[in-house]
């Protein structure tokens, strides 16, 4: 640069030197300042992609397993002397009957050269705890396989299902690993004998939580995620376009909508947790709305997307033409159907847009959760509105914390379904913007 | 699930109550024929009608939900035996009305089923009984008397449009009221809980006080530390992560902002930016898994093969993970101002022979600087707000250090962590939770103000 400045307070220099030469003396050094600005800008967009990468690599790559389960074939025999003395089938007495002894049965018939308590134990390690209750399902169904022996396909225990996937290492020192060297001879042998398969894992869609890796499953919190939700929509979505539709259409210029302006826009970033102090203090604690429920998940979810769908509505609200509004005010529609009749349905697109993105806002969200309680342990799928129930992100916070090996990619599989639904919620709201975005 | 049935049976008799009302206003304009000596349109009359069906049975129905089960358990109350109830504390009182509820709902109760509570119990159960069926008469018939009134309105002069508009702007008003009573809500929520808390803890030490250890006890005979409530820590630790966060953001956001605005071709750009706000959409609790169970063990043998000694919940993996969180935010902001620096600042500067890289550094981000730093600012209000990273990769143990190896703990951690678990409401405990939140809702608020006006201010200087 040819700054005159420092030229004119310099002492002067040989007649010689003209500012073309001082620029070209100094270009080299431009032209590589240049390059290297340049390259910092470059990698500071690679460096972000590259984040981009690793999250989802690291995620896929520990999460994908979790998608095939290990099971151990085992010939049962469904001994009826065990399972139903009486003889009459009684639905009450075959609930009742002792299958976990009928499973450890199984294993010594399997493995008869086994003995001694301790490498009993493992012996019944390598079946899950959920083996029982899935042999109670199938006698319930099936009365006739009493008295047959037939093969079962088992659950396997979490370790063995995380050695089988390679994920305990087998080099390891025996000290070290989760799973002892009589165990290995055992899963090496049911291996050779065919008597080891891995199949698509369905519970994980199907189970509620469990303590036990290999038993839990997402159904649970994927019923949550859904009432919440839904009960969110319902809520924010009403509210949040009749909010846009008065303040952008109708408001007079006051000193109360400006009021109302600043709060939206401030709003729009108060952190979430302190919406979860809200709910906790006004919805649970004065209204005495029920904890833990998806109803006050979905109040406060609500008031969060709120400032989001109103924002949007507004910004889609402001995008259509003002004619349209004096045409439709101009052959006598009143105010009101002028907006009701054509400016909200025009709008919709955009509007919609905003509540796509509003809700898979709400649909990662899970600190103001945890503050109303929806991180109790709950087995049970909710049925409703008023049931205990957690959702997706806050399952996935819980199940994080779990030390369990086999927690680490149900977690991770977890955050893939996660992710899958925001994808494509996403997507949905970029195609219906492409769809029916208009140009006035 | 009574309420569900009711609000269906509500919602079918505003249905019911739109067909007659429209029927009617036909009717009395004398058939289909000659509805032009109408005021408005039929299907008015039958809103008209639907609403005074719906609203006022409605706001009953809130009023009795409301109200409904103080007034019995008062009444359940007044009628135990007064010599029982006489000696009780008001705690021991609330017990024994629990106790009667889960007998009366078939639950088990915490004691012995004294005589006493087993009456009461019963007594309950019928007050119930009986104010479901009044609660359902008394709702449906207001319903019909709504309907009937609307009924003898409908007159063909009646302005029946008017009267259903005006209804439908005032909904629309008290719908944009929600976000301030949101507002209002969130200030009065923590200012109160964190008022009760000031009455235990003086706020100098709270704000001064440099230990932290909230471990209180909940029973008189339990041992427990008597808690020490000094929020310094969790301040230092909160700017810490934050801190870290920013230095990984700012670089990275601004640099990847102007590399995409100014320097990359239209293809570049129409790919990389959609890619990198992906990083705006994941849920925090994925970055709050990547950060513990990736990050940090990775940071922790980086560090002990340098020779370093890392906590394993390092604010160092807390931070980093944030800021690359952050960074879309910070891209996406700066992008904006960059974008609305006019083009002629840009010819003006070329003009006098600058390299881009030269206009861009003493042109565009001079030009663009209060837009970015309001950005910033919006960024740092997110980072000090953000609370899934850092309660999955920040530790618990409130340490006063600058060393982002050490572990430290935020003021959002410990919300969370004082909020979830059993405890009694009004302990100094879960107050002092409040007032954090109290702490954090101002800080922030302040910031946005700040950032949100910075922003505005410069925008309308371009425009």
């Amino acid at each position: 640069m040819n700054n005159p400045a420092p030229a004119a307070s310099a002492p002067p220099p040989a007649p010689a030197r003209r500012t073309i030469d001082i620029v070209n003396a100094s270009l080299k050094r431009r032209y590589a300042r240049e390059a290297r600005f340049r390259f910092m800008g470059a990698s500071a967009v690679f460096l972000g992609l590259l984040f981009v990468a690793v999250l989802f690599g690291d995620i896929v790559s520990k999460g994908y397993t979790a998608f095939a389960q290990t099971y151990i074939q085992v010939p049962v025999y469904f001994d009826p002397a065990t399972l139903d003395p009486d003889g009459n089938r009684d639905p009450q007495t075959l609930a009742n009957a002792d299958y976990l002894g009928l499973v450890k049965a199984s294993l010594r018939t399997l493995f008869p050269r086994v003995t001694g308590r301790p490498q009993q134990r493992e012996l019944y390690a390598l079946i899950s705890a959920g083996a029982p209750q899935q042999i109670q399902t199938m006698v319930r169904q099936y009365p006739s396989v009493l008295g047959t022996t037939r093969d079962v396909w088992l659950i396997a225990g979490a370790d063995v299902d995380m050695l089988v996937k390679g994920q305990i290492d087998r080099e390891l020192p025996e000290a070290d690993r989760r799973i002892k060297d009589s165990t290995l001879t055992l899963v090496d042998q049911l291996k050779t004998e065919g008597r080891i398969e891995q199949r698509f894992n369905t519970g994980f869609f199907t189970n509620g939580t469990s303590r036990e890796p290999e038993l839990a499953g997402i159904a649970g919190a994927l019923a949550g995620t859904f009432y919440t939700l839904a009960l969110t929509l319902l809520l924010s979505f009403p509210i949040g376009v009749g909010a846009a539709l008065y303040l952008q259409e109708f408001a007079p210029k006051n000193r109360w909508t400006d009021l109302i302006e600043v709060n939206i826009n401030n709003l729009a970033a108060v952190p979430s947790i302190v919406f979860g102090l809200l709910g906790l203090a006004v919805f649970i604690n004065v209204f005495g709305v029920p904890r833990s429920t998806p109803l006050v998940g979905a109040l406060v979810l609500a008031l969060m997307t709120l400032p989001t769908i109103i924002i949007a509505s507004r910004a889609a609200l402001q995008s259509v033409p003002p004619s349209i509004r004096e045409a439709a005010l101009g052959v006598g529609a009143s105010p009101l159907q002028t907006q009701f009749h054509h400016v909200l349905p025009l709008a919709l697109p955009g509007i919609m847009t905003g509540a796509i993105i509003g809700m898979a806002r709400a649909l990662g969200e899970s600190a103001p959760l945890l503050m109303i309680g929806m991180i109790a342990f709950i087995v049970d799928i909710p049925q409703g509105v008023t049931d205990s129930a957690t959702v997706l992100p806050v399952q996935i916070y819980l199940w994080a914390d779990s030390p369990e090996r086999g927690f680490v990619e149900r977690t991770s599989a977890a955050i893939l379904v996660l992710l899958g639904f925001m994808v494509v919620m996403n997507l949905a709201a970029v195609l219906l913007r492409r769809r029916f975005e208009r140009r006035w | 699930m009574h309420t569900w049935t009711l609000l269906v049976a509500l919602l079918a008799a505003a249905a019911l109550a739109y067909h007659v009302g429209r029927k009617r206003a036909i009717a009395t304009a004398g058939g289909s024929g000659r509805i032009n000596t109408l005021h408005s349109l039929p299907a008015y009359y039958g809103f008209y009608a639907a609403m005074w069906a719906a609203i006022p049975a409605l706001l009953l129905l809130g009023l009795w939900l409301g109200v409904q089960d103080q007034v019995i358990t008062t009444l359940v109350k007044a009628s135990l035996p007064p010599q029982s109830v006489a000696e009780l504390t008001p705690g021991a009182l609330g017990l024994l009305m629990n106790d009667v509820k889960n007998v009366a709902s078939g639950n088990i109760a915490s004691g012995a089923v004294t005589p006493a509570i087993q009456t009461a119990a019963d007594h309950y159960a019928r007050l119930q009984h009986l104010a479901r069926w009044t609660q359902w008469l008394l709702v449906l018939a207001i319903s019909v008397a709504g309907m009937s009134f609307a009924w003898s309105q409908t007159r063909p002069t009646m302005r029946a449009r008017n009267r259903v508009e005006s209804v439908v702007l005032g909904v629309l008003i008290l719908f944009s009221s929600i976000a301030v009573l949101t507002t209002l809500g969130i200030v009065l929520s923590v200012v109160f809980e964190s008022w009760q808390f000031f009455q235990k803890i003086a706020p100098s030490e709270f704000f001064l006080g440099t230990l932290w250890s909230p471990q209180t006890a909940m029973r008189a005979d339990q041992v427990a530390a008597d808690g020490a409530f000094g929020a310094v820590p969790l301040f230092t630790g909160t700017l810490l992560v934050s801190f870290i966060a920013m230095m990984v953001a700012v670089p990275i956001g601004l640099m990847a902002a102007i590399y995409l605005s100014e320097y990359a071709p239209r293809k570049v750009r129409s790919v990389a930016k959609p890619l990198l706000e992906i990083l705006a959409g994941i849920p925090t609790v994925v970055y709050g898994f990547f950060a513990a169970l990736t990050l940090a063990p990775v940071i922790r043998d980086l560090g002990e093969q340098l020779g370093f000694a890392v906590a394993s919940e390092s604010a160092l993996a807390a931070g980093l993970v944030m800021g690359i969180m952050i960074i879309p935010f910070v891209s996406s902001l700066s992008d904006d101002v960059i974008n609305a620096v006019p083009q002629a600042m840009r010819d003006g500067s070329y003009a006098l022979g600058a390299t881009q890289s030269e206009t861009i550094r003493r042109v565009v981000i001079p030009a663009a600087l209060p837009g970015i730093v309001g950005g910033v600012l919006l960024a740092v209000s997110r980072a000090i707000g953000e609370t899934m990273i850092v309660v999955m990769a920040a530790g618990l143990t409130a340490n006063l250090t600058a060393n982002p190896l050490a572990s430290v703990t935020t003021v959002t951690v410990q919300i969370v962590t004082l909020l979830t678990g059993d405890q009694e409401f009004d302990s100094a405990k879960t107050l002092a939770a409040f007032a954090l939140g109290l702490t954090l809702f101002l800080v922030t608020l302040t910031l946005n103000i700040i950032a949100l006006h910075i922003v505005r201010k410069y925008r309308e200087q371009y425009e």
